[in-house]
């Protein structure tokens, strides 16, 4: 059977991957909405995951794939923890714009 | 691994404790089974086993580190019982936790195979942030707690994202593997991409100048017992793991590489020590003064083959210094909600012990001789100088010049003004004497007799 990888080319799985991972980087650095931010780490994670998956299938070897439920698992046990710290937040200030939080300076 | 799998057992005996309603044991139990667990360590030290197809590897490196670990957490969790003393119920919650973040610390420096450092790295990250954001009616902490999340899983995906061009380039993620594939013909611009990723996302961990911008207001808001943990066990996990990557993903590079990490390493000094100078709230100060001794065990990495001895030195004369400040910051700021520098005015007369505690342990950071801090400088600097870094040291004693500038500022303060009034009188619990008192003790003796520690990697 011919591989799906060998007819469309592994370069352009990793651009793409590279792409997701810039839009990512970039939400988080320009965005002020924490939910957007946390969107973007999602991105950024799974653009990752699928480029594992891509080699992955490259290399004709399952690791890869392993790693990827890995890496799930990670991502919503910190997307949990983060959504709580957000509530917090929410409690405490009514608002979840990081531009907000500035009681900490030196 | 026995050591893993006994901490991991501790950490579930601790949440069933709560349970089954005994919260008055949780502390003595966890300072046994730890005392316990560390005497196994340290005896197990020269042990060196694979374990789960390479998953897990024990070295002397790794051993040393998890000792070293170990015994932090027992100070911090000593620390704990008069620390959360208004939040009792909660506090199995919290020693679970710093076990399980020890648990991570050791999955990262014994890691064998990438998953095992993600995870590793995961898994104290996200104790961290949860620690960090504890003081759940506090914005400060919120605030640290959310920033800290931020710039935590950034830089965890910066991780991910380099391993996943690694094991393109290698179609492996066994450390073994990677080293074998890398020795042996050119490899793809994949690797070099995904090994600069790797370690850039580990120097946001370690704070690190470009990247250190997130450390002092996290340090600042988190509560104080949390910002020990970063500051000791934390830095020093992630130093190790930094070591422990450049040493096997390194070795290929091109020059370039040496002179990158030396520029970094003078900036994360310098820049690190000259914000430090303005600073007048002691958590912020340390914070800064974590950021330039993170540069100075960074040091180690220009001479990945010989320096693992140096850097453990180093950072067991750090986090041990780093201990007995942060108790004395945790008496005195006890039920207050800044940590000012003036509020240790008079210190030494309402507390002299106390005093005496800060005070090594600011001259130990600092660098000043008898004290472990001069002999973990002295060894980077000479092995620096021997392996021809000399502008590194110039920087390297010129910025120990200026930290013991604002290190004596603290000093000063506390020795000269001394008004003791009703308000600035306190009373320093018993267990913050006992860890005080220890870490000095420590410092004066791993610096008196420096071949203890380094005598573990001959």
């Amino acid at each position: 059977m011919e591989n799906v990888i060998e007819i469309i080319g592994i370069e352009k799985y990793i651009y793409l991957s590279i792409i997701l991972f810039c839009i990512g980087v970039l939400g988080i650095l320009y965005r002020r909405n924490a939910i957007v931010m946390f969107m973007c780490i999602e991105i950024m994670l799974n653009s990752a995951n699928m480029l594992l998956v891509a080699f992955s299938t490259f290399h004709q070897d399952a690791e890869g794939q392993v790693f990827v439920f890995f890496t799930m698992a990670v991502a919503a046990a910190e997307v949990a923890v983060g959504l709580a710290i957000l509530v917090t937040i929410y409690r405490n200030i009514g608002s979840i714009d990081i531009d907000k939080l500035k009681n900490l300076k030196g | 691994m026995n050591t893993l799998i006994a901490i991991g057992v501790l950490a579930v005996l601790v949440l069933i404790a709560e349970i089954i309603n005994l919260r008055k044991l949780v502390i003595p139990m966890t300072i046994v089974g730890l005392l316990g667990i560390l005497g196994y360590t340290v005896c197990h030290i020269d042990v060196e086993v694979s374990y789960y197809n390479n998953m897990f590897i024990t070295k002397k490196f790794s051993n040393a580190f998890t000792s070293l670990f170990i015994a932090l957490t027992i100070f911090l969790v000593a620390l704990s019982k008069d620390f959360y003393q208004t939040q009792f119920s909660k506090i199995a919650d919290y020693i679970s936790l710093k076990l399980f973040l020890l648990m991570g610390a050791i999955c990262m420096v014994c890691f064998g195979n990438m998953a095992m450092f993600f995870l590793g790295l995961e898994i104290l990250s996200i104790t961290l942030y949860i620690l960090c954001g504890s003081d759940r009616t506090n914005i400060k902490s919120n605030e640290a707690a959310m920033k800290y999340f931020l710039l935590g899983s950034f830089a965890s995906g910066i991780v991910l994202f380099g391993i996943a061009l690694v094991y393109g380039a290698t179609s492996s993620f066994d450390i073994a593997e990677i080293i074998t594939i890398t020795s042996q013909g050119t490899l793809p611009i994949w690797y070099s991409l995904g090994v600069v990723m790797i370690i850039v996302g580990m120097l946001f961990k370690i704070a690190a100048v470009p990247f250190h911008f997130w450390a002092p207001d996290v340090y600042q808001g988190a509560p104080t017992l949390t910002t020990a943990m970063m500051s000791t066990l934390v830095k020093v996990a992630a130093v190790a793991t930094l070591y422990k990557l450049s040493f096997h993903l390194l070795r290929q590079m091109p020059e370039g590489y040496t002179t990158a990490i030396v520029v970094i390493t003078i900036l994360t000094m310098s820049v690190g020590n000259i914000i430090a100078l303005r600073q007048d709230d002691m958590k912020r100060l340390l914070a800064y003064s974590g950021i330039s001794h993170a540069g100075f065990m960074m040091m180690a990495l220009t001479a990945l083959s010989t320096s693992a001895s140096n850097l453990f030195y180093y950072a067991a004369a750090y986090a041990v210094a780093g201990i007995g400040a942060f108790t004395v910051v945790l008496a005195v700021t006890k039920g207050k909600d800044n940590q000012l520098i003036q509020q240790f005015s008079g210190l030494g007369k309402r507390s002299p012990i106390m005093a005496l505690v800060l005070s090594v342990s600011l001259l130990s950071m600092g660098g000043i001789p008898i004290f472990a801090g001069f002999f973990g400088k002295f060894f980077l600097f000479s092995q620096a100088v021997d392996n021809g870094f000399i502008t590194l040291v110039i920087f390297g004693v010129i910025n120990s010049f200026i930290s013991i500038y604002y290190y004596l500022k603290v000093i000063v303060t506390m020795y000269t003004q001394n008004e003791v009034t009703e308000e600035t009188q306190i009373t320093v619990p018993l267990s913050y004497k006992v860890v005080g008192i220890a870490a000095v003790l420590i410092n004066i003796i791993i610096g008196l007799c420096p071949s203890i520690l380094l005598g573990l990697f001959k």
